[in-house]
């Protein structure tokens, strides 16, 4: 049975231990036709928020969709994105590395060389021009290793909104120069002292000052999960990714990619890379999770779509690490980055329908991908890049050498070398 | 009786007496099962109209501080769905009138089988449920569902839901409406009562539900001033820190937890008892 594309109607909410999820025997016409006017990708998405938001949420989606209509609109990103941003960035013919391992050949998409160091900043210009539209007057967010909150205190500070970003304690142990980071930028850092103060709760509490001053805030989240609009919004801002992927590789080929490759922890930067391809028949994805210590046990993973199961947590229906009785679980990965319990609901159905295919990589593979990447080619990539590059080197070898990969490099290693260091048992 | 008419006679009964009623709200749970049981037994008694027993999840997305800790208080001590559902029988083995709302987040409930969960919430004596995260715009997951096993389906109104919004919020309430009178989480700052008295007025121009209204009642006084205009007060965060205070410093519960507990809620009953004796 084929899934409809944009779950016309309403599918019944399934049980979550026994959810069916049957590969379809026949593509669909379009995979890129949704959200539905719900906010649902088949069963997944949706607004699950309290009804304080729901008003704020239904704005949201209103301004957004005039915002998406208006070349005005359309322009002034484009100005941030060349000018502020870097953008477009090189599509990289790893040369050393395909030959490495004597398989496909292998591209990388270099937004770690994005101003900030990642693909967040993508998302966050978008979303802060968008407040400034609304007339919000002050810019909050949640942030795990920090990515996300720098690039967002970094856009507060380009328009002189005031920024605060929810962390959790834990994190903040963790990550300490990316909390002076967004000091330095001017933003007030919150330590999440409640839950197991790690992402989930930094996002927990952005909710809960968002329930709180509804009249001027707006919560720019980094992802591509939450209540609709912001999975279908995050993942149109980040596709800027796929659509340069697609003219450079026209380009340079003169072709269309054979395999895309991306991490996964909520899934923006893979999301921008896939969603301009889904309808491109020959094009085929991989999506990468982190798998920790390994899947045999749900506390020692963060792969919520090849390890969880579907229920609601933060606004929407999608794969989650829970325990039998519905509680969330904490992920484990050594990237903090990935280091979520759930994941974008638009993945949760690219999943379920077979579009893309999903994989999960440990802990000791993307530290060796790591250090791969940084002797071959000069570059350190972030450990959540990391993962799709371990993947890559299980790929490659096994394909012909006219196979084109587009892996995307979504971050810079930098924040990463403590964590690295230790890892590899060196006091620096 | 069957389980809707509870809270409707309960909200009669509370007319024909010319007074508001006090809604109290405390997790399951916590601190353990057995302390727990003991306060729900004794709610009645100490002027608890309506209850209210939350259902411990991690992420409580709409709850202050005090709310959070009991519910992981709840949770460390080995609380699920399925044990707040049997304390909830256990209750109904004493009381077979005061109606029991469950409240709480949708995905314990949604990984437990919506159908499962609303025949044993019935079997197990539950009138009405809360679930925060289950706007109108998701009604089909559980509202509708659980009206039409005869189950009420609470709905929480906000001073963000304005007079166009508010048909879609009432139009399969049942039970009560739920007034929550600041925008901000359990336990935080307080409403002006002025400002309580016009949006109860404003909600009762749009439905015929007893209008009940939560979130920082805090004290008897407090308590006294909604139950001057509104169908109910509830209170939570102030009975539930008064279970955190009870605690020793291992977390185990003192000797006067309970009646500690259940004096305060006497105190609250008065409150709202006197309320319209002027």
């Amino acid at each position: 049975m084929v899934a409809p594309p944009t779950g016309e109607g309403r599918l019944p909410p399934a049980i979550g231990s026994c959810l069916v999820t049957n590969i379809p025997q026949q593509p669909l016409n379009t995979y890129r036709s949704g959200p539905d006017e719900h906010g649902h990708f088949g069963i997944y998405g949706g607004r699950f928020v309290a009804e304080t938001l729901m008003p704020l949420i239904l704005d949201l989606e209103k301004a957004y969709g005039e915002a998406r209509r208006d070349p005005a609109f359309a322009d002034e990103l484009r100005y941030y994105l060349t000018h502020y941003v870097g953008r477009p960035n090189p599509l990289y013919f790893a040369e050393r590395l395909t030959a490495r391992l004597g398989g496909a050949k292998i591209y990388m998409k270099r937004d770690e060389l994005n101003h900030t160091g990642a693909h967040k900043i993508n998302n966050c210009i978008g979303q802060i021009l968008l407040a400034r539209r609304m007339g919000k007057r002050r810019i909050i967010a949640e942030t795990g290793a920090g990515q996300h909150g720098v690039a967002t205190a970094t856009v507060a500070a380009l328009f002189g909104l005031p920024c605060t970003v929810y962390m959790g304690a834990v994190d903040v142990e963790r990550q300490k120069p990316n909390v002076f980071r967004m000091k330095l930028l001017g933003a007030e850092v919150v330590p999440v002292e409640s839950g197991a103060r790690t992402l989930k709760d930094a996002m927990n509490e952005a909710l809960r000052d968002w329930v709180t001053n509804v009249e001027d805030t707006f919560y720019i989240i980094g992802t591509v999960a939450g209540p609709h609009p912001y999975p279908a919004m995050v993942r149109d801002f980040q596709s800027v990714i796929g659509n340069e992927v697609r003219e450079q590789m026209m380009a340079a080929e003169g072709r269309l990619p054979d395999t895309l490759v991306a991490a996964i922890g909520g899934g923006s930067n893979a999301m921008g890379l896939f969603h301009p391809f889904l309808d491109d028949p020959g094009v085929q994805m991989i999506g990468v999770e982190a798998g920790g210590y390994g899947l045999h046990d749900i506390h020692s993973h963060a792969a919520s779509l090849t390890g969880g199961r579907p229920g609601v947590l933060h606004g929407n229906r999608t794969y989650l690490l829970q325990d039998e009785d519905g509680q969330i679980i904490e992920g484990h990965s050594i990237s903090a980055g990935l280091d979520y319990p759930g994941v974008g609901p638009e993945h949760a159905w690219l999943r379920d329908v077979g579009r893309v295919r999903y994989e999960a990589v440990t802990d000791k593979e993307a530290l060796d991908a790591f250090q791969l990447l940084a002797r071959t080619e000069g570059i350190l990539p972030a450990l959540e890049p990391s993962h799709a590059l371990a993947q890559v080197v299980k790929e490659a070898p096994k394909l012909p050498a006219d196979h084109l990969i587009v892996m995307n490099l979504c971050g810079r290693g930098d924040k990463d070398i403590f964590a690295v260091a230790e890892k590899l048992g060196v006091a620096l | 009786m069957s389980a809707p008419s509870r809270i409707a006679a309960r909200f009669a009964a509370l007319r024909a007496e010319g007074r508001a009623g006090l809604v109290t709200f405390v997790t399951a749970g916590d601190p353990d099962a057995a302390t727990s049981l003991a306060i729900l037994r004794g709610l009645p008694a100490a002027g608890a109209d309506v209850i209210e027993l939350g259902m411990p999840f991690t992420d409580p997305m709409a709850d202050g501080p005090a709310i959070q800790a009991a519910g992981l208080r709840a949770l460390k001590a080995g609380a699920t769905l399925r044990r707040t559902l049997d304390l909830v029988t256990a209750f109904r083995q004493e009381d077979q009138s005061t109606p029991i709302i469950l409240m709480g987040y949708y995905n314990p409930i949604y990984s437990f089988g919506v159908d499962r969960f609303l025949t044993a919430a019935l079997e197990a004596g539950v009138d009405g449920l809360i679930v925060v995260d289950l706007p109108p715009e998701e009604d089909a997951e559980l509202c509708l569902p659980a009206l039409a096993k005869g189950v009420s389906f609470i709905r929480l109104a906000t001073p963000t839901t304005d007079d166009r919004r508010l048909p879609a919020v009432l139009a399969n309430t049942s039970g009560f409406v739920y007034y929550v009178s600041i925008t901000g989480i359990t336990g935080a700052g307080s409403a002006e009562a002025g400002d309580i008295a016009a949006a109860v007025a404003r909600l009762r121009r749009h439905t015929d539900l007893p209008v009940a209204v939560g979130f920082g009642i805090n004290s008897p006084e407090r308590a006294a001033a909604v139950a001057r205009v509104a169908d109910a007060a509830v209170v939570g965060s102030a009975i539930v820190s008064r279970i955190a205070a009870g605690l020793d410093g291992a977390g185990m519960p003192g000797p006067g937890l309970v009646e500690d507990v259940l004096g305060f809620v006497r105190r609250l009953a008065d409150g709202v008892r006197e309320a319209r004796r002027v």
